[in-house]
């Protein structure tokens, strides 16, 4: 819009058109609300809803939750016993009113990822996996890419459009 | 945390905590399964008061439980959500399987 475009010029705090960040953290259970917080707090400058922010989290711990419970499965340490660290990547970046969130792993990779990405398919049921991870993101963000090879880890590639109605950001 | 689970009649009453994800299910699952498989418990409750948050893996507690209490011919219930933990319920067709009340 033309009118916010003007004011842009004047001396006030910057709107967040630009930012990213990269963390990672070990593959245990206890990270993944540390996951969710961190990536919450990221976006916290654009004033996303509650909703959005609901989401978001949600997106982000399914992701996590599977690099710690699958991608760095029983099987895994006991094929690669001397991969002693379990690293969890989490990467956002935000370009204008778009966040995209990486979640990667070192571990296990998937061996058919559109079977894996079927609702309510899970590799896992004696551990109460619902099976629902994969659909939870792809419900509550926009897109949702899935690049993993078997041993070679897997990359979660999600993103999400934050703030819908630009006009109504706080003029400062 | 031992006083979020207490029985009542038949009843396995498990307050839910503020976040329900993998981390917290663990727990969730096993101390509920102890109650169900030692106490004779007839029916589970979870009640998400305290709960703002939930992802699959709270999904797939409620839907564990209920496998296992359902065996013994019990029923799940799930009370005092809000309105986004009852619309991620319901997404995953939760209420066709369990009760949600309010």
């Amino acid at each position: 819009m033309e009118v916010s475009q003007k004011t842009e010029n004047r001396v006030r705090p910057q709107a967040v058109k630009k930012n990213k960040m990269s963390m990672s953290f070990d593959a245990i259970s206890v990270n993944e609300a540390f996951a969710r917080i961190a990536v919450a707090a990221f976006i916290a400058p654009l004033n996303p809803t509650i909703e959005e922010i609901s989401d978001i989290k949600t997106a982000v711990s399914e992701a996590v939750t599977n690099a710690i419970i699958h991608g760095y499965d029983e099987e895994f340490l006991r094929e690669k016993p001397e991969s002693i660290e379990k690293p969890v990547y989490l990467r956002c970046m935000l370009e204008e009113d778009v966040l995209l969130v990486e979640v990667q792993d070192q571990g296990k990779g998937i061996e058919n990822i559109d079977k894996a990405m079927e609702p309510l398919f899970t590799t896992k049921p004696e551990m109460d996996r619902s099976g629902m991870g994969f659909a939870f993101m792809e419900a509550f963000m926009d897109d949702l890419e899935v690049i993993s090879s078997p041993w070679h880890g897997t990359l979660i590639r999600m993103k999400k459009k934050i703030g819908i109605t630009p006009w109504i950001r706080q003029e400062e | 945390m031992e006083e979020d689970f207490r029985v009542i009649d038949n009843y396995l009453m498990v307050r839910m905590p503020e976040e329900v994800d993998h981390h917290k299910a663990v727990y969730i699952s096993e101390k509920a399964d102890q109650y169900i498989m030692k106490e004779g418990i007839g029916n589970v409750v979870f009640d998400f008061e305290q709960t703002h948050f939930m992802d699959s893996s709270g999904i797939g507690v409620i839907i564990g439980r209920y496998k296992k209490i359902s065996y013994f011919g019990g029923k799940v219930f799930a009370v005092n959500a809000d309105t986004r933990i009852k619309r991620t319920m319901m997404i995953c067709g939760l209420h066709k399987v369990i009760e949600i009340m309010d």
